[in-house]
Parts: structure tokens; sequence; C-alpha cells
């Protein structure tokens, strides 16, 4: 099903090749989150508007219910200001990703910077193809942007009536998205290692510190790891390939 | 301040952070290191991201149906079902258990 998707790609529409597949399920699944998200955002004490006006603008899962969060338990505005803020530093390291990746270019780049998110990030560093790490991007990004901000939309109208979406196991498949982006990295043991510690950081960090920091860390222990390596690589044959 | 003025500064103060990513100069990333680095960060950023949407709960680590949700999904990729089947299969793991009465 996916062997020929590359050169059939300059012939036929490339609107179902794995990176758009993979793209669309995954705004599916993530896109019901919004769902709860607006039902929430109204029950904090946000406006209508000012609950679209987030998902619209600042758009990042984790960064949003930080915000409503603080807010619902009483918290100042400013914190919860601050608390998004903090949760959306991983993005800062997504964008560097993307930009060494995908190099968007003029408009281009101001608008990777708006999809800039867990998911899009995701599915476009685990493409090998150029052509197809764009598609995964780009599909990924509109697709949750879209899905996203309609989902919040009848969050915030119906609220309450709202159920939970960890009821359809919507939790769960996020949990399988990520883990199905993974697996094709860890072909050898230096992955699978890497995975393991930074799997083990990120549990050990989350109790730790502030949410989304614990992703920076993972990054940080990533960086180290790549310096460590590629020292020791220098003086031995090299191998070809990165992770 | 109104409230109004709080969400569009935070709006803002989001969209900042994913820019900046973007307006790190291209010289610095054309570095053979920085091509390796972008290898392990990859990895490193996927791998939290399963953690922390397996184990984070309210403040804490928990354990709950999302665990199932993961070993589903694993047999699913060593089985080498297509994408959408293992994202189903984590779901349907997930929303099992809770049936079953897990949290």
């Amino acid at each position: 099903m996916s062997k020929t998707y590359d050169d059939a790609g300059s012939r036929r529409s490339p609107k179902f090749t794995p990176a758009t597949k993979m793209g669309l399920s995954i705004t599916l699944a993530v896109s019901l989150f919004g769902i709860s998200f607006g039902a929430l955002a109204v029950a904090s004490g946000l406006s209508f508007w000012q609950t679209v006006a987030l998902s619209a603008l600042m758009f990042t899962g984790g960064s949003q219910f930080a915000f409503i969060g603080v807010l619902a338990s009483g918290g100042a505005p400013a914190a919860a200001v601050a608390g998004a803020t903090l949760v959306g530093v991983r993005n800062s390291v997504y964008a560097v990703q993307l930009k060494a990746l995908l190099n968007p270019r003029g408009w281009k780049k101001y608008t990777a910077a708006q999809v800039t998110i867990d998911e899009s990030m995701a599915v476009a560093t685990a493409q090998e193809a150029p052509a197809e790490q764009h598609r995964g991007f780009w599909v990924t990004g509109i697709g949750v942007y879209i899905g996203w901000n309609l989902a919040t939309i009848f969050g915030a109208l119906l609220g309450d009536y709202i159920t939970e979406p960890e009821a359809l196991g919507l939790d769960g498949a996020v949990v399988a998205v990520f883990l199905a982006l993974l697996w094709p990295r860890l072909r050898s043991r230096e992955p699978w290692a890497l995975a393991v510690l930074v799997a083990l950081v990120t549990v050990l960090a989350v109790p730790a510190v502030p949410p989304g920091i614990p992703i920076v860390l993972a990054a940080a222990v990533a960086v180290g790891w790549g310096v460590i390596s590629q020292g020791r690589e220098r003086s031995r044959s090299p191998e070809g390939g990165a992770v | 301040m109104s409230l109004w003025t709080w969400v569009l500064l935070a709006c803002a103060a989001a969209y900042a952070t994913k820019l900046i990513g973007y307006l790190v100069p291209g010289r610095w990333l054309d570095h053979p290191l920085v091509t390796r680095i972008s290898g392990t960060v990859t990895v490193a950023l996927l791998a939290a991201l399963v953690a922390m949407n397996t184990f984070s709960g309210d403040g804490g680590i928990s354990f709950d149906a999302r665990l199932g949700a993961l070993a589903a999904a694993a047999i699913a990729l060593m089985l080498r079902a297509p994408f959408i089947v293992v994202v189903i299969a984590g779901a349907a793991a997930a929303a099992g258990l809770r049936l079953l009465g897990l949290p």
C-alpha cells in the first residue's frame, strides 16, 4: 500500500501518502480533546469568545489547559499567563527541529510557527523522505488547527453536556500515536537506550518540575547524548546515519 | 487589567516561543554535529511524549488505563499493524480497561 507513494507522488494526487493518513488520523483523535477544552474553559470563567481566542491564537493544548487550570483553581491571571508560557517552552525546541528539517521561508515561516505543536513536530520528524516530512507537518498542523478550533466552539457551546474524552479512550489513542511515531526509529540498540533513558528522566521529572518542562529536559539529555556519541564515533569507523 | 488583556498576552507569548525557534540563523544548523543531535533529539522528544502521555496525572505520576493503551499499541506495532490500527488499539485498550473499572 505504501510502497509506491514516492514515485507516484508526481503523477497522482499526493493526498493519501502515509504521512497524510497519519496526520488525518491524529487530527481526529486530538481534535476531540478540543471539546473538553471548550467545555472546561467556559466552566473556568472565560467567556465564549475568550475560549475561542485561546484555541485560535494560543493553539497549544498543554498551555491552554494550564491557563484555564490556574483560573479554575482561583489563581491570578498573571500566574495563568506564566504557567501557560512555561508549558509552551518546548515549542521553541520543536521549532528549531522543524527549521532544520523544513526551513520554511517568508510567510510560511510565520504560519509554520502557529501550527508548531507536539503532533505536527512528531509526524514531520517521523518521516524519511523530505516531501513526506513537509506533508506530515502541514497536514497534521493545519488539520489539528481546524479540528481543534471547531471542537472548542462545540465544547464551549454545549458545556456540561459533554462526556469525558477519557471514556472513549482518547488519551490512550494519544499514547499510541506517539509510540507509533517513535517505533520505526528504534531499529538499533543506541536509540533504544536513549529512548529508555529519556522516558525515565521524563517520568522522574514530571512530579518535580512544571508541566511541559520534562520535554525540555528530555531534549537537553538528547543534546548531551548526541555530543558524546559523535565524539566517540569520530574515533571509530563511520557508521553512517544518525540515530 | 481585564481578563481579555491576559488572554491576549498569553497568546502572544505562546506565539513568540514558537516563532523564536524559526529565527535561529540557518548557519547554526549546518554543522554535522547539529544533524547528529537533531536525530537524538527527535528520538528523545518522541520518547518523552510517550512517557508524559502515559504517566503524567494531576500534578504527579499516575498509573492507569493508559498503561494498557501503551502495551496494546506496542503489541500492535510488533505485529506490524498499520498506523491507524495501532491508534485504535490504544484507544480500545484504554476504554476497555475503564469499562472494567480501572482509573
